[in-house]
């Protein structure tokens, strides 16, 4: 088969065509795949869900309340365990060292905290990605059963009671912040009025 | 030998002058810096110095031998013996003694010879080692221990550096510029910090003697020193409650040493008196940008190494006059 | 040539990292472990190998004059399906990779190899020639990034070799990838003339 030529006609068909025949072939993977990537979503929030709150019975990532403070919005996610408040999981952010820190922190009916879960960061690997575990049961900068209604959470450095990650103090304050604010969207979710100490030090920390 | 003309390239006058002459008056002129490191930290000092130099002259041998295959040696001449001295210097008296060991294997291996060894590297060893370091092993690299602890070395109780104190200061930790030591100890060198530049009085001595001696000329340390100091302290009178004053950043840290005895080295810094004034502008400047706007408490070395990077465009633009060359219009 | 030669070829004498040096922008990015290596070697494989058919096939429906943008109109369909497919089905992975998916679109490999040889030859030669290269690229970036894993954290494919202390932070970060894959040509090279 010869070339075919370098004609406007020619080239504009053949362009034409093959950009029909892509966005075909791409509309049709989208179709199929749409349903797969969904589940995939919800099994990674299931799976964060029943790591940070101990013990519910009802489906959290359907009955989800969203909070605005300071013009950021929090995603609440309500547990109940046998038509009782179980407690809720947070969905908080704040800036850390390499980028935005997400984290998802689940809070019992007290407000202390039960568990969290690292869901993105842009920490620098080996030291600031340590947050995934230190702040964990058994971690060196244990959190859970803390709760921030006491006063926010803050690193050793700064005057508060919490190990901050070795060398990487930016980021375990950023995680920190992060924490608190959590707590603040969890207790005005709950309708509670929020300790004025532990907004504004979160509000504070954030500037930082 | 019958035949007596011998040909060759010039020069032909020759100055008296070696690698080996030089490398040694550097390594006295570094003699008073050590006595301080040990009078500071005691044995630490001894261990870490001790190990840094044995393992660069083992290396560079080691290279040279079975992986160049080269015949002869050049660990005789002094300069791997330097790098080990000044590789040891800029790490505190605490440092485990394996990973001086891999310090100064990327010193010699990685900042040396791969480019072909001695006067074909284009960054200064010493500080490719060191900035591996800090780097592979932040936890290690950034904890100092406080000053006389003589016979402590790996459990020595660690502090904040004056220039750690001036960081914190800037993510607004109010008393932290109150804590800085004052002038005088920072001069004479009673602080946490790296072995060799905790003391500006030992490091001034050795640039005396290196002056006296002609191994180096003034242009480079006098304009990294001025440089910062005129930036720092513009920085100062700008905003005097977060940034620190400029003689404490000229006493501070590696700038003395990294302005004696780091930037000055032959075969990484430009080869004319222009070149190496402007060379001192930059490390100067670049220095405070990191030490007042970046992550790590110090800049020198990073500056340094940057700056080297510049040399070969320095010295094509600023190329030394020839002997006997005449102004040509 | 026959079609193992150009296997053989894309895999050792013309590697696309360790001789051609391209896509240099995965190979440093994406290699801070072995898994994340291979799992970046293999989506560049798939993506190469359906581009290479696919542009060998039409190489002469497409006139000269607008072939740049018909092939890269091709390799970025290839891109998004293998894009949708990943997230799909293994969304750790694509977690991690992240950025670097998407930007195997740029990534001269695929437009280099489908001006270089399947706009020359036919669909079976061009499969086999971007299964080599696709193969080769994979080696090369899992080679780099076990490298790297191991003086880094001391570890193999996520499995503890030596304690994470002694590990050399450099090697997980950007500067480390430079040394490792400077050292790795370096290696290479010697090998070859040997």
């Amino acid at each position: 088969m010869k070339k075919l030529e370098s004609s406007l006609k020619n080239m504009l068909l053949c362009l034409a065509v093959i950009t029909i025949v892509s966005g075909g072939l791409l509309a049709l993977v989208n179709e199929k795949t749409k349903g797969p990537i969904e589940e995939a979503n919800k099994q990674t929030l299931q799976a964060g869900l029943k790591e940070v709150i101990p013990d519910f019975d009802n489906n959290p990532a359907e009955d989800t309340a969203s909070v605005v403070i300071n013009g950021q919005t929090y995603i609440v996610y309500k547990a109940y365990k046998g038509g009782q408040s179980a407690g809720a999981a947070v969905e908080s952010s704040a800036g850390g060292f390499g980028g935005d820190l997400k984290v998802l922190v689940g809070f019992d009916n007290d407000g202390k905290i039960t568990n969290y879960r690292l869901l993105a960061h842009s920490e620098t690997p080996g030291l600031g990605s340590k947050a995934d575990t230190w702040f964990k049961k058994g971690g060196k900068g244990d959190i859970t059963g803390m709760s921030p209604a006491d006063g926010p959470l803050t690193v050793s450095k700064d005057g508060g009671q919490i190990d901050a990650i070795t060398a990487s103090t930016i980021t375990s304050r950023a995680f920190l912040n992060a924490v608190n604010s959590a707590y603040a969207a969890y207790m005005q979710q709950a309708g509670q009025s929020v300790p004025a100490d532990a907004v504004s030090g979160a509000s504070i920390k954030s500037d930082n | 030998m019958a035949n007596k003309l011998i040909v060759s390239l010039s020069p032909h006058v020759h100055g008296g002058d070696t690698v080996s002459k030089n490398m040694y008056g550097v390594l006295i002129a570094l003699i008073p810096a050590f006595i301080v490191s040990i009078a500071v930290f005691g044995v630490g000092a001894f261990i870490v110095t001790l190990t840094s130099v044995a393992a660069c002259i083992f290396f560079e041998w080691a290279i040279t031998k079975y992986i160049l295959k080269r015949d002869k040696t050049t660990i005789l001449d002094g300069s791997a013996a330097l790098t080990g001295v000044l590789l040891a210097f800029n790490l505190p008296s605490n440092f485990p003694i394996w990973m001086i060991i891999i310090g100064a294997l990327v010193a010699i291996g990685v900042g040396k010879m791969t480019f072909g060894g001695l006067g074909c590297n284009v960054f200064n060893p010493a500080l490719i080692g060191r900035v591996f370091l800090l780097i592979s092993f932040p936890v290690a690299m950034t904890s100092w221990p406080q000053t006389g602890q003589y016979d402590l070395y790996t459990d020595a109780v660690t502090g904040a550096t004056p220039l750690a104190l001036m960081k914190s200061a800037m993510h607004g930790d109010a008393t932290a510029l109150q804590q800085l030591p004052d002038a005088l100890s920072l001069f004479l060198g009673n602080n946490p910090g790296s072995l060799g530049e905790v003391s500006a009085l030992a490091l001034l001595i050795g640039l005396a003697y290196m002056l006296w001696k002609k191994i180096i000329t003034w242009h480079i340390p006098v304009s990294i020193i001025l440089t910062v100091f005129v930036f720092s302290g513009i920085m100062h009178l700008v905003n005097p409650e977060t940034y620190a004053g400029p003689v404490v950043h000229i006493l501070t840290g590696g700038l003395m040493l990294g302005a004696i005895f780091m930037a000055t080295d032959y075969v990484t810094s430009p080869m004319s008196h222009k070149g190496m004034i402007i060379y001192g502008i930059g490390i100067g400047f670049l220095t405070v940008v990191i030490r007042l706007f970046g992550a790590y408490p110090e800049g020198m070395s990073f500056a340094i190494l940057i700056m080297n990077a510049f040399t070969p465009l320095i010295n094509t633009y600023f190329k030394p006059k020839k002997f006997g060359e005449a102004k040509t219009k | 040539m026959n079609n193992f030669k150009v296997l053989i070829n894309g895999i050792v004498k013309e590697n696309p990292t360790f001789v051609l040096l391209l896509g240099m922008c995965p190979t440093l990015g994406t290699t801070s472990s072995a898994i994340n290596g291979m799992g970046m070697g293999l989506a560049t494989a798939f993506v190469l190998i359906c581009s290479n058919v696919a542009i060998s096939a039409i190489k002469n429906l497409v006139p000269d004059m607008v072939r740049i943008p018909a092939f890269v109109v091709v390799i970025a369909s290839f891109v998004t399906v293998l894009q949708m497919l990943m997230q799909a089905y293994v969304p750790d992975l694509y977690a991690k990779l992240g950025l670097f998916i998407p930007l195997i679109v740029v990534n001269c490999i695929l437009l280099g190899r489908a001006e270089a040889f399947a706009s020359k030859n036919g669909p079976v030669p061009s499969f086999f020639d971007g299964l080599g290269i696709g193969l080769g690229f994979t080696i090369a970036l899992t080679l780099l990034g076990a490298v790297r894993e191991l003086l880094g954290t001391g570890r193999i494919f996520d499995m503890q070799v030596y304690p994470e202390e002694y590990g050399m932070l450099t090697f997980v970060l950007a500067p480390g990838a430079f040394i490792a894959l400077g050292f790795l040509i370096a290696i290479v090279n010697r090998l070859k003339k040997a």
